[in-house]
């Protein structure tokens, strides 16, 4: 009763990603606030999948299989959710700010009347002090996202109602095994007792699922144009860059809005997160959201005409200057001083 | 050949990603004068979408939907320009400071009164806030399926929508009965421009409150023509809890709000010369950062 519950994404009869981030943070929450970690798992086939599960230090894995419940649908995941959310009282459930998660949640939070924070960057226990009603609360957990255009970084508290729900995007949160001998238990749910017929009436007739063609999150160098590019064209020369250098190609979302590049290659707080040994930003001004998911990259290069950028302010070089005078003379150093 | 009565959300937001130097004031809050607002990008591609299913079954409606102040009647009659037959302002001081789920509370209690709809749609997520949460929470309070990051409505047959959805990882195709909601991605064919004729036909059209406040000279005409006048309502006019509205219906509460200060690091500044991007690239090759 009362625990950090993470539901956990399934892709291919496996845990997602964003799962596995998600049960390392929750494990830290829960320790911090001295309760169990729980995840719930919904699909088909999913015999041994809490062996997955357990090594992040999960206490109980709720299981509900059964052929319908693969992929994904909104209605009966739903039903699952609420009704053991219901039972089990969790004080903090936490969800991949992915396609699913995001159609998930509100749904959830809605039928719960329990606040969700959608993208959130950073979670934190924190205490509150409620001046109007000279209340305090303890142990909330902080939502922290930027917001308005990320021209501000809201923290976010739901004082009242549980569970508090919050969303995170693959990549914000590191992935990490506690034990991979963590002793956790199995609880089988009878599915028939928590779905209804009337949760199947939407149908999936076709899927066509791609392994993402790109990967920033495992690329050392990742190589980031900006609206300053300019155009799609233009965009070439990071792609020349990227394979001289032997780098991936990401963007930022004024570049992915403006239609230069695909939105799977965005980065920042409604992107990926990545942490390459090199990023260089160019024609990026560098919002907080973009910023958020490149920060904490080992070196950052920023290309900018503009000397006042914001993304100067977390660069270790700063080129004043016009990103197609200076990625072919990078090019060319490099192709003439490496064998 | 049936007609279909379609509700689009849309919501009013600032420009969010045309943020320029002006829009934080020196003591660091936010300048929202300098911001323009505009109808929400998404909610442009909802409203083609709506306006698609309209031109295949002609005597179909939309209508769009929408909360926010008095100014928020500018989406409604952009929307009319491009082909909307018209709109609801849903608008009153106690909708302030709402949450996601206060915000859906209100507009499906409003939908509620609607009451004769088929498809609602929406766009994904407003650029102010992102959160991609009203259009579930809507479907939700009314007991009714969504299928949200809709790319395309491919064929309404037999009550049943079906949709291509756009995912992370590649598309969907479901179908879903009516009624529904549905939230439509950016990556959705973009909306038509406004048309001239309707233009003219509608750029007069105003709230009550809008009409209180002008000089409008050819005040019989909004007898005349009843599409001119778009619905204003409040608290009033729709059923609701109090305590449901507003910050008091909101689980969500701002804590704090941080101005993002930037502390710059001791960056190395070097110019586009040759000299200087040689060193650079050396330093990078030595270090092992490349290479």
């Amino acid at each position: 009763m009362n625990n950090v519950f993470v539901y956990c994404e399934i892709e291919d009869g496996q845990v997602a990603e964003v799962s596995q981030e998600l049960m390392t943070k929750g494990r830290s929450l829960a320790n911090e606030l001295g309760c169990q970690l729980d995840a719930i798992v919904i699909g088909s086939e999913l015999d041994g999948i809490e062996k997955e599960i357990y090594p992040y230090g999960v206490d109980t894995v709720f299981i509900a299989d059964d052929k319908r419940l693969y992929p994904y649908s909104t209605l009966p995941h739903t039903s699952i959710i609420v009704k053991l959310f219901q039972e089990q009282k969790p004080q903090i459930a936490l969800m991949g700010a992915s396609s699913i998660g995001r159609d998930l949640g509100p749904r959830v939070s809605s039928a719960l009347h329990s606040g969700l924070t959608a993208d959130c960057t950073s979670l934190i226990i924190g205490d509150h002090f409620d001046k109007k009603q000279d209340k305090n609360y303890e142990n909330l957990l902080y939502q922290i996202r930027p917001a308005f255009g990320g021209n501000i970084i809201a923290t976010i508290i739901n004082p009242d109602c549980r569970p508090q729900m919050a969303t995170v995007r693959e990549g914000v949160m590191k992935k990490e095994v506690v034990d991979p001998k963590y002793k956790g238990k199995l609880v089988k749910l009878e599915v028939a007792k928590y779905v209804s017929e009337a949760d199947f009436v939407v149908e999936i007739i076709e899927r066509h699922m791609e392994k993402s063609k790109v990967n920033m999150k495992a690329a050392p160098i990742v190589i980031a144009g900006g609206y300053g590019m300019g155009s799609k064209e233009n965009f070439q020369l990071l792609y020349d860059l990227a394979e001289v250098l032997g780098g991936e190609v990401g963007a930022s979302r004024a570049a992915v809005d403006a239609g230069y590049v695909d939105h799977e290659r965005q980065i920042g707080q409604t992107g990926v997160t990545v942490r390459p040994k090199l990023y260089i930003a160019c024609g990026i001004s560098g919002q907080i959201q973009h910023r958020a998911g490149m920060e904490e990259s080992a070196q950052i290069i920023a290309i900018n005409t503009d000397p006042e950028a914001p993304i100067n302010s977390v660069a270790d070089y700063v080129i004043t200057g016009d990103v197609a005078t200076v990625l072919p003379k990078m090019i060319k150093y490099y192709k003439q001083n490496t064998k | 050949m049936k007609a279909y009565k379609i509700i689009v959300l849309a919501k009013q937001v600032p420009d969010t990603r045309n943020v320029g130097k002006d829009a934080m004031k020196a003591d660091g809050t936010i300048n929202r004068a300098a911001l323009s607002a505009i109808f929400n990008p998404e909610d442009l591609n909802a409203l083609e979408q709506a306006l698609r299913i309209k031109d295949s079954f002609p005597g179909s409606t939309v209508t769009i939907l929408t909360m926010g102040p008095g100014r928020a009647a500018e989406i409604i009659r952009e929307g009319m320009f491009r082909g909307a037959d018209g709109g609801i302002l849903l608008t009153d001081r106690a909708f302030a400071g709402s949450d996601t789920l206060a915000t859906s509370y209100a507009i499906s209690q409003a939908l509620k009164k609607v009451k004769d709809y088929d498809i609602i749609i929406a766009g994904r997520q407003a650029i102010d806030g992102d959160t991609a949460q009203v259009g579930p929470q809507v479907a939700e309070k009314l007991g009714i399926p969504q299928v949200t990051y809709v790319e395309e409505v491919q064929k309404i047959e037999k009550g049943k929508v079906f949709m291509k959805r756009r995912l992370e990882r590649g598309v969907e195709t479901v179908s879903c009965p009516i009624p529904l909601v549905m939230t439509v991605n950016g990556s959705a064919p973009d909306c038509r421009a406004r048309n001239s004729k309707l233009l003219m036909k509608c750029k007069h059209a105003k709230t009550v409150t809008e009409l209180q406040n002008s000089n409008e000279d050819y005040l019989h005409l909004y007898n005349d023509r009843p599409y001119l006048n778009i619905p204003e309502w409040t608290v009033n006019d729709i059923e609701v809890e109090q305590a449901e509205l507003g910050l008091s219906g909101s689980p969500t509460k701002v804590k704090t709000v941080e101005n993002v200060v930037l502390q710059a690091k001791d960056a190395k500044i070097i110019s586009s010369s040759d000299n200087d991007i040689d060193e650079l690239m050396r330093e990078l090759i030595e270090s092992h950062t490349i290479g």
